[in-house]
């Protein structure tokens, strides 16, 4: 029994009515509050309830952890280090004048189970500092709702010399992945092109709410008199020419980018796969291939790229982390009256105190 | 010492001289020009105008000089509000480091936040303490207007008229007319009074609390008190010493246009707050207004203090500056590391604005200013306004505890310094006032020694312990039987028709009150407004002895037959007596139906039965035979130095035969009361018919009396209990009647005031009958014995029996003292009219001066007390409060020492501390007194190995007796068998010659330390030292002026709002009614505000290090670039929203162990005294845990978010969360009560998180440039990573604490536990359980506990050893011992400590037997003295005057049982 109540001290409140006429008596209320006797729950931890709270919440941590690992190996993910396998490429972006030369590289994989449900495409960065402070900081989320603005953090990404503001302005615009990865399903000794979608990537509120393109007739117009920022090739409003309501500011690609990672490691989803035709319940087996455009350089920052497919679960991806915690958690908490732990807990005790 | 007539002259005559030139300059002030006046004017003296146009000019110049009357206690004004608060807030180290940071902040490279976001918190501290500051500003303001804005009637020149004004109009100079029960406007002089004595009454409650009545007199000699005072016609100047805070002092004089000055002082003036009563009009002139008057000048504010916890805090706080300082380091050179890795700029170092990279090792130093920033927090600025948050809450409560309250003054704990209540739960040594603090301040008379004959009063006795039993029903007193005094003549009670009424309270309240049932009577409201200092009937009821009884009757009897056997010196000494008591005071009377209403007209009552003229032969023949024994008044003056010496010498061998003397004067005085005895039968019959028809036919009513001491009451009323009624009083005359039923009216002509220099007081009367003028003497014993008329060569018959009632009265003083009873010599002198003419003519000019008066008063007045005729001593007691001994055994058992530092005698304080359970009687007790360095430390060696033996003694006894579990601290306090008394001079000797730290060592090992005849400095020095020298944590408690100093010194000053007036309450931090309320403010609110701040102050530390480390750990993930992951908005409010509150009703309302356990074991205070809680071990755990938390509260969500697509904001969101459950669920760990606030503050608080982040997130688009946090707390929420990470985290995090304190609760290992698990069970088995507990602790350690069974077969340890060498008397004006005899009992030191070692020890052996002894002894009242006394040995003793034989007889005679062994060096 954990959890009791007692209600040690009712509340007094019967009491000689206050002589009238007289002056008011000094004397203190006697309530409850005041004389600080309220009615109070005082958890004692006795064996009994440390003993039942521990097991409780051990089998709960177990349980969970179980499903939670259960559900992590059953996630699907192949990861390509593409910086390495495409080091021509890697070479030619070293020199930043270089810039206009295209670089195509393909790299060829073989799925040995089929990858079924969902599969989502990421580009992986490493040793990309996204969460650098001064990097974090430089951007306009006003200028990215369609508003001209002037005082901005994007410094010193925010204008030309000549005073033409960037569009989008700051480093982390400046800075976007601006690499194309196809994946292509060799089966049969025939090619096919695995159908990817490049919309639907973000968050719903980001693309509806955080992220709009400046009002005008139409898109270019609506960036005129800005230009694109030094590292782009092409404007904001080249970047998804085909589709209308992902060019610009709302290019899923763009608000992907912007919503910067936390880690110097890390992983943006960049396609997922339409699930159509073969690729209906996902990805099958068998050798694929990856037609990538190589323009991000990362030999600058001793970074690497990479691009992972990947299945989800209800608990995230791959990562078996939480389930391990769990499981270990649950592990300790059962075990824990162990005789011997109790005992080197208690002399440390008194030797602390 | 006494001056001569002609040296007191001839220094009065220099000492005018010497003021000649300021004399001229003073009388002729009009005639200086302003500047030159006002220079006089500023540098000493006040000069006031009239303000009814007579003196238009002079006014109106110095009027502008004198502050009005208008008051502002308020600290601002709307304007200077802000830059005077702003400026007194930036004294705060924190705030200036907070302003140093948001300065910081506004460098565009150290730009962590965005400018005004840094600006945020000090906003809000300074905000909080500007609100706080205003509304408390305000109330003042609103207090200062209804004040200023009260009426008061003033003379207004153009009217010709008292027109109603506001008090702030009025101005120095003006006349105000005052009423009956009016408040006094400002300090006013005393004009006119309608009284027609030219009295006024005054109640200065307001200013010091006490509830008597004062006098204030028109300037004497000012104005003929018959005609109506015109102010028109007013034309003198007043010039008065300069506006200061001495609330006893004031002097000055007017000067009228005929330049004669009239001198007028303290007497004359009425102060601002007070109340007229009993006048119906006083008119006077405003003298000091406004700040200026004394009232306001001696009112303080509440003191700042700093606790011992925040002393404690802000050491850690230097800790947590070091731990910033490193992190910032580590911030900053890994910053340096990592910008100097790359070859070349990667696309995410973004450069400054103009293009710029900065160099690595710049930008290391910049990273360095940018990580203070980034965990500032590191250093909590908010714990400093949570702490006085809690503090205001903690002093709520304790203001609110109706246990605390006290019913009969109707007063609640004031709780008057509002930062230290923690360190009510740490003290370990209080220091202790006796009278008044301990003891009761109401005196009652309990026996008496007239002309030598003692009188024991037995039956008074009797009626005080009856009285004790219906007071304190169920309340287990201390044994009474300590105190009174063996039975001397059992006799049957008198049918005194006094003894058969009962003896009870007005009302039995009491009782029902500490059931907390609030009823009160509605008599007892009644009495309370109508009450009268001093009279409850404890003290007015006083039952005569019946022997002494009867001797009055005769005296009175045969006075009034002339009855040939009339035994006449007796008979005058008794009448003598009882008319020295009911006069010699300033008593004033009033009568019980109307209080307030003064009887100052004797009532005109017929004497009954015997005719006036009859009295007057009666007392002319009493005449006739009292000049034999009084002294020769023509003696001349002169000589009196020359006597004053001699007679030392000749007291010292009188003293000497009278030891040897003892038993047979004993025997002889006892035989003398049998004899009386008999003889007194033989006319009782007619004695009780005549007073029969004196006590029916005469004076009905009750008579109160009010007085300034309460002694001096209990004196009148033992007077009247004798049928020696005071009935009226007047500055003039004082009516008295006497047992036979005659009123006699004495003229007043002098009356000396009680000063505590002089230690007596004197009243000189002309006698109604014989004309007579009798100087009517009480004061110390010690001072008056001195003064007493030498005897001479004691060859006359009168002189040698003078010689052997004054030895005997010494003798019974010694008793009394010994006893507990404060001693009072009554002395009187008859006065040749000449001398008094020649006394009087000193006395007038005396009191004429202006500079020195107060000497050349005390001259004068030391000049008439000599030559005194001894009438008798009283002994009053002094009641103990109520629940002392209680008290201060739970107090003990606590663990605190308590020490006694008292003004009062030796023997006095020994007894008190004997039955307030200070000393037991099993102690051993040293005795130390000593005037000699050399004796003095050689003594402290000695003691002090003689306590290390015993010690060495005990520890393998201790190790036998089992060894104790774990729960006992080690550092608890050893020895609690000595008891260690001491003098204010070996006080000093200790204090200046440098043996401090001994007689501390000897005082630690000591279980109580008495300081008996200590100065009020001394007291402040002794609490000084053992603060600083022993480094623990003092308190103060005392209720008198004489406190002050001491109250001030401690680290915590009790006041006692008692009888002694409001300066130990104004100086003191926390002020009580009652000495017993002491138990529950330490052992029940001192515990829990110091359990309760100490865990919030570790907690806050906990809170800000956990949080901000997290931080920290980011910065290890993004290049120590300074970068956070949590949006600023949530940072910041975190700390001030979401957690802020649940620490802050923690603090004020956590009860970790029920106020009933507390109380039953004392014991569970240790943990705040050994500040177990909050120390420097438990900080670095407590830091440890906080890192630990953090690092799972950071790593946990990072190892399951690595390798995602996770952004910085929604990496933040997750470890924002669990951080503030984590720090949430640790709070509710450390909660030991919930209460529906606590409840509601935890939850509330994640519901406010959850609220908050909800709407921010889904309000701010882009409110927050440059990054919005938008929509993240939502996208999380839908995720069921973000629940598994929120359950995980804290569970993990708190794991180790949990676990911990799981242990502790299943194994309680700790005393604390224990009384918590205790507070569960049901009351019976928790009270069997704390009996279990204290009798465990009873057993495995020596502590005292409650009420030990006095166990009387002592063993050979328990003895009472008294070191008493070279005892001079104390304070008594006796030369001290020479250079010379001071060497040579130097040399003797080495071999008296030899034999006193040797001595001691045979001492012990002989215990057993002289137990025997003493018991027998004790049976007759002053015969048994030791046979054991080494009287030979004390040679040393003899160079001190008569008191050190005394003292040393006092110690060896045997009659007192704990007395168990004498060693006189």
């Amino acid at each position: 029994k954990y959890v009791s109540f007692s209600r040690k001290h009712d509340l007094d409140k019967s009491s000689a009515p206050q002589e009238a006429g007289t002056r008011p008596s000094r004397c203190p209320d006697n309530s409850a509050f005041k004389q600080q006797k309220l009615p109070a729950w005082k958890p004692r931890l006795t064996i009994a309830s440390v003993l039942s709270t521990f097991f409780l919440t051990g089998a709960f941590c177990l349980s969970v952890g179980v499903s939670l690992v259960v559900a992590a190996n059953s996630v699907r993910e192949i990861q390509v280090d593409y910086s390495d396998k495409c080091s021509n490429c890697s070479k030619l972006r070293e020199n930043s004048s270089n810039w206009n030369n295209e670089c195509l590289c393909s790299i060829n994989f073989t799925l040995a189970e089929d990858m079924l449900g969902d599969v989502f495409m990421y580009y992986g960065l490493q040793n990309f500092y996204q969460n650098h402070r001064r990097y974090v900081l430089s951007r306009s989320d006003e200028q990215l709702l369609g508003r001209n603005v002037q005082n901005t953090y994007c410094a010193p990404f925010a204008a030309y010399k000549n005073g033409t503001p960037m569009a989008p302005c700051g480093a982390i615009a400046n800075s976007m992945f601006n690499d194309t990865i196809d994946l292509f399903y060799n089966f049969n000794s025939s090619v096919i092109q695995v159908p990817l979608l490049k919309t639907g990537n973000s968050w719903w509120t980001d693309k509806n709410v955080k992220f709009r393109n400046p009002d005008s007739h139409n898109l270019s117009a609506a960036f005129a008199g800005t230009a694109r920022p030094p590292y782009w090739h092409k404007p904001a409003y080249l970047l998804d020419v085909e589709d209308e309501k992902n060019n610009g500011y709302i290019n899923d690609d763009f608000i992907i980018w912007m919503r910067v990672s936390a880690f110097a490691t890390f992983k943006n989803l960049y396609r997922r796969i339409s699930r159509k035709g073969q690729f209906t319940d996902g990805l099958p087996a068998g050798n694929y291939t990856f037609h990538i455009s190589y323009n991000f350089p990362v030999t600058k920052f001793k970074g690497k790229k990479y691009v992972i497919l990947s299945t989800m679960v209800w608990s995230g991806g791959s990562n078996p982390f939480l389930g391990i915690a769990y499981l270990v958690c649950g592990t300790v908490l059962i075990h824990h009256p162990n005789p011997n732990l109790s005992e080197a807990a208690l002399l440390l005790m008194h030797i602390c105190s | 010492m006494a001056l001569s007539v002609d040296s007191a002259l001839y220094r009065w005559q220099r000492l005018g001289a010497k003021s000649a030139p300021q004399t001229v300059s003073e009388s002729t002030p009009l005639l200086f020009s302003v500047r030159d006046r006002l220079k006089l004017n500023l540098n000493k003296w006040r000069i006031v105008f009239s303000n009814n146009g007579r003196q238009q000019r002079g006014w109106d110049q110095a009027s502008r000089f004198y502050s009005g009357n208008r008051i502002q206690t308020t600290k601002y004004t709307w304007l200077t509000f802000l830059p005077k608060n702003l400026f007194k807030q930036f004294h705060r180290l924190a705030n200036l480091y907070f302003l140093f940071l948001v300065v910081l902040n506004w460098f565009p490279q150290m730009e962590v936040f965005h400018r005004e976001i840094t600006m945020i918190p000090l906003i809000v501290v300074l905000l909080a303490s500007m609100i706080k500051d205003a509304i408390e500003d305000y109330k003042k303001y609103q207090f200062d207007k209804k004040i200023n804005s009260s009426k008061s009637r003033v003379y207004d020149k153009k009217d010709h008229a008292y027109v109603e004004k506001c008090w702030k109009d009025v101005r120095v100079g003006d006349f105000v007319q005052l009423q009956c029960n009016e408040t006094i406007p400002a300090d006013i002089l005393l004009l006119y009074s309608s009284d027609q004595n030219g009295i006024c009454h005054l109640e200065t409650a307001n200013l010091d609390g006490e509830t008597n009545l004062k006098q204030r007199r028109v300037v004497m000699g000012f104005s003929s008190q018959n005609t109506s005072f015109e102010p028109e016609f007013f034309q003198n100047t007043i010039i008065c010493e300069m506006p200061n805070n001495d609330l006893n002092k004031f002097k000055g004089y007017m000067e009228q246009p005929n330049h004669e000055r009239i001198g007028f002082n303290i007497e004359s003036l009425l102060l601002r707050g007070c109340t007229i009563r009993n006048t119906e009009v006083a008119i006077g002139i405003v003298i000091y207004a406004g700040h200026e008057t004394k009232a306001m000048l001696n009112n303080n504010g509440p003191r700042y203090k700093r606790s011992k916890i925040e002393r404690r805090m802000n050491v850690d706080i230097f800790l947590c500056v070091g731990l910033l300082f490193t992190m910032c380091l580590v911030g900053s050179i890994g910053h340096g590391i990592w910008s100097g890795s790359f070859p070349e700029h990667p696309p995410y170092d973004v450069p400054d604005e103009n293009g710029n990279f900065l160099s690595p090792i710049l930008s290391g130093f910049y990273m360095f200013l940018t990580m203070i920033i980034l965990l500032q927090v590191l250093i909590p600025i908010s714990l400093y306004v949570s702490i006085e948050l809690v503090k205001l809450g903690q002093v709520f409560l304790i203001h609110n505890d109706i246990d605390l309250y006290d019913e009969e003054a109707d007063l609640p704990i004031q709780c008057r310094a509002l930062n230290i209540t923690e360190d009510l739960g740490q003290i370990q040594y209080i220091f202790s006032d006796k009278t008044g603090t301990l003891t009761e301040n109401k005196m009652v008379f309990r026996r008496c020694t007239v002309d030598g004959h003692e009188f024991s009063h037995q039956e008074n006795a009797k009626r005080l312990e009856t009285h004790k039993e219906l007071d304190l029903e169920d309340e287990d007193f201390a044994k009474l039987q300590q105190f009174t005094l063996p039975p001397m003549n059992i006799e049957r009670p008198a049918t005194y028709h006094r003894t058969m009424r009962p003896l009870r309270r007005s009302q039995s309240a009491r009782a029902h009150f500490q059931g907390h049932t609030r009823s009160r009577s509605l008599g007892r409201r009644d009495s309370n407004q109508s009450q009268v200092a001093f009279s409850s009937t404890i003290e007015k009821d006083v039952t005569p002895d019946s022997r002494l009884l009867r001797r009055v009757r005769e005296a009175a009897l045969r006075t009034e037959n002339l009855s040939p056997f009339i035994h006449m010196k007796t008979a005058t000494s008794l009448t003598d007596f009882f008319l020295a008591l009911a006069i010699c005071n300033t008593v004033v009377v009033s009568t019980t139906t109307e209080p307030r209403q003064r009887v100052t007209v004797p009532p005109p009552i017929k004497p009954s039965g015997i005719t006036l003229e009859k009295i007057h032969q009666i007392f002319q023949r009493l005449k006739l035979v009292s000049l034999s024994q009084s002294f020769s008044s023509s003696q001349s003056s002169s000589d009196l130095g020359a006597s004053f010496s001699a007679k030392n010498t000749e007291e010292h061998l009188a003293t000497l035969d009278c030891c040897d003397n003892d038993d047979s004067c004993c025997d002889s005085s006892r035989g003398a009361g049998l004899q009386d005895k008999s003889s007194t039968d033989i006319g009782s019959a007619s004695l009780d018919e005549v007073f029969q028809s004196v006590s029916h036919g005469t004076l009905p009513t009750d008579f109160c009396y009010e007085a300034e001491s309460p002694d001096e009451a209990a004196l009148v009323y033992a007077a009247q209990a004798y049928s020696f009624t005071l009935v009226s009083r007047t500055p003039e005359q004082v009516t008295v009647r006497l047992p036979q039923g005659t009123l006699l009216t004495f003229d007043i002509l002098y009356t000396l005031g009680f000063d505590s220099v002089r230690k007596r007081m004197s009243v000189v009367v002309r006698h109604p009958l014989t004309k007579e003028i009798i100087v009517y003497t009480k004061g110390a014993d010690s001072v008056i014995m001195d003064l007493l008329e030498d005897p001479g060569k004691a060859d006359t018959n009168a002189e040698r029996r003078m010689k052997r009632i004054k030895d005997k009265t010494q003798k019974h003083l010694d008793y009394y003292a010994r006893d507990g009873l404060r001693t009072l010599c009554i002395a009187k002198k008859i006065l040749s009219e000449d001398d008094f003419q020649k006394w009087a003519n000193f006395r007038q000019e005396a009191e004429a001066a202006i500079d020195n008066r107060d000497e050349l008063l005390m001259e004068t007045a030391q000049h008439l007390e000599t030559k005194l005729t001894l009438l008798g001593a009283t002994g009053i007691e002094d009641r103990l409060q109520d629940g002392v001994p209680d008290t201060i055994a739970a107090l003990r058992e606590a663990g605190i020492q308590i020490w006694v530092l008292t003004g009062d005698k030796q023997e006095t304080a020994v007894n008190i501390a004997y039955s307030c359970k200070l000393l037991d009687q099993r102690d051993t007790v040293f005795t130390i007194n000593t005037e000699n360095k050399e004796t003095c430390e050689s003594l402290l060696n000695l003691t002090l190995e003689e306590v290390r033996k015993s010690y060495e003694v005990e520890k393998p006894q201790r190790k036998l007796f089992g060894f104790i579990p774990t729960s006992l601290p080690v550092s608890e306090t050893p020895g609690p068998e000595f008891g260690l008394v001491i003098d204010g001079r070996t006080l000093d000797i200790i204090l200046q010659g440098g043996l401090e730290e001994r007689f501390l060592e000897l005082a630690r090992l000591c279980r109580s330390v008495l300081c008996c005849r200590s100065t009020p400095l001394q007291k402040s020095i002794v609490v000084k030292l053992v603060r600083r020298q022993l480094k623990v944590m003092t308190l103060s408690i005392g209720d008198g002026a004489n406190d002050v100093s001491m109250i001030q010194a401690a680290d915590v000053g009790i006041g006692i709002s008692g009888q002694e007036g409001m300066q130990a309450v104004m100086a003191s931090d926390f002020a009580i009614s009652r000495f017993k309320h002491l138990k529950k403010l330490l052992l029940v609110h001192g515990h829990w505000c110091y359990a309760r701040l100490a865990k919030m102050v570790i907690y806050f530390f906990y809170k800000n290090v956990s949080y901000v480390n997290l931080l920290f750990w980011y910065q290890f993930f993004c290049g120590f670039s300074g970068n956070t992951m949590i949006d600023y908005w949530q940072m910041i409010f975190f700390n001030l929203f979401f957690t802020s509150l649940p620490p802050l009703v923690f603090g004020v309302l956590d009860r970790d162990v029920s106020a009933e356990t507390l109380l039953s074991l004392p014991e569970l205070y240790k943990n705040g005294q050994n500040s177990e809680i909050y120390k420097l071990s438990t900080f670095i755990i407590t830091m440890l845990d906080a890192f630990y938390q953090s690092l799972v509260c950071f790593f946990v969500p990072y190892l399951a978010y690595k390798d995602s697509d996770i952004d910085v904001f929604s990496f933040g969101n997750p470890i924002n969360t669990v951080s503030l459950l984590t720090i949430l669920l640790h709070q509710a760990l450390e909660m030991k009560t919930w209460t529906l606030f606590h409840w509601i503050t935890i939850i509330g608080s994640v519901v406010i998180y959850l609220v908050f982040s909800l709407i921010y997130n889904a309000v701010c688009v882009a409110c927050n440039p440059p990054t919005d946090p938008y929509w993240i707390m939502e996208k999380q929420l839908s995720e069921p990573t973000f629940y598994l990470v929120c359950l995980i985290t804290p569970t993990i995090a708190l794991l180790p604490r949990y676990f911990i304190f799981a242990l502790q609760g299943t194994f309680g290992a700790s005393l604390l536990l224990k009384a918590q698990q205790l507070d569960k069970l049901p009351k019976g088995q928790r009270d069997c359980e704390i009996q279990k507990l204290r009798s465990r602790k009873q057993t495995t350690s020596d502590a005292p506990v409650a009420s030990p069974a006095p166990n009387e077969d002592l063993d050979q340890r328990n003895s009472h050893f008294c070191f008493s060498p070279f005892l001079h008397p104390a304070a008594a004006p006796v030369p001290q011992a020479d250079a010379g005899s001071q060497g040579l009992l130097a040399s003797e030191v080495n071999p008296l400590r030899k034999w006193a070692h040797e001595e001691g020890y045979y001492f012990f052996n002989r215990w057993a037997e002289e137990e025997s002894t003493a018991t027998d002894s004790s049976s007759g009242p002053l015969s048994g003295c030791s046979p054991l006394v080494p009287s030979g040995i004390a040679s040393p003793g003899q160079d001190g005057g008569k008191l050190t034989k005394g003292k040393a007889k006092n110690f060896n005679c045997g009659s007192h049982r704990r007395s168990v062994s004498a060693v006189t060096l």
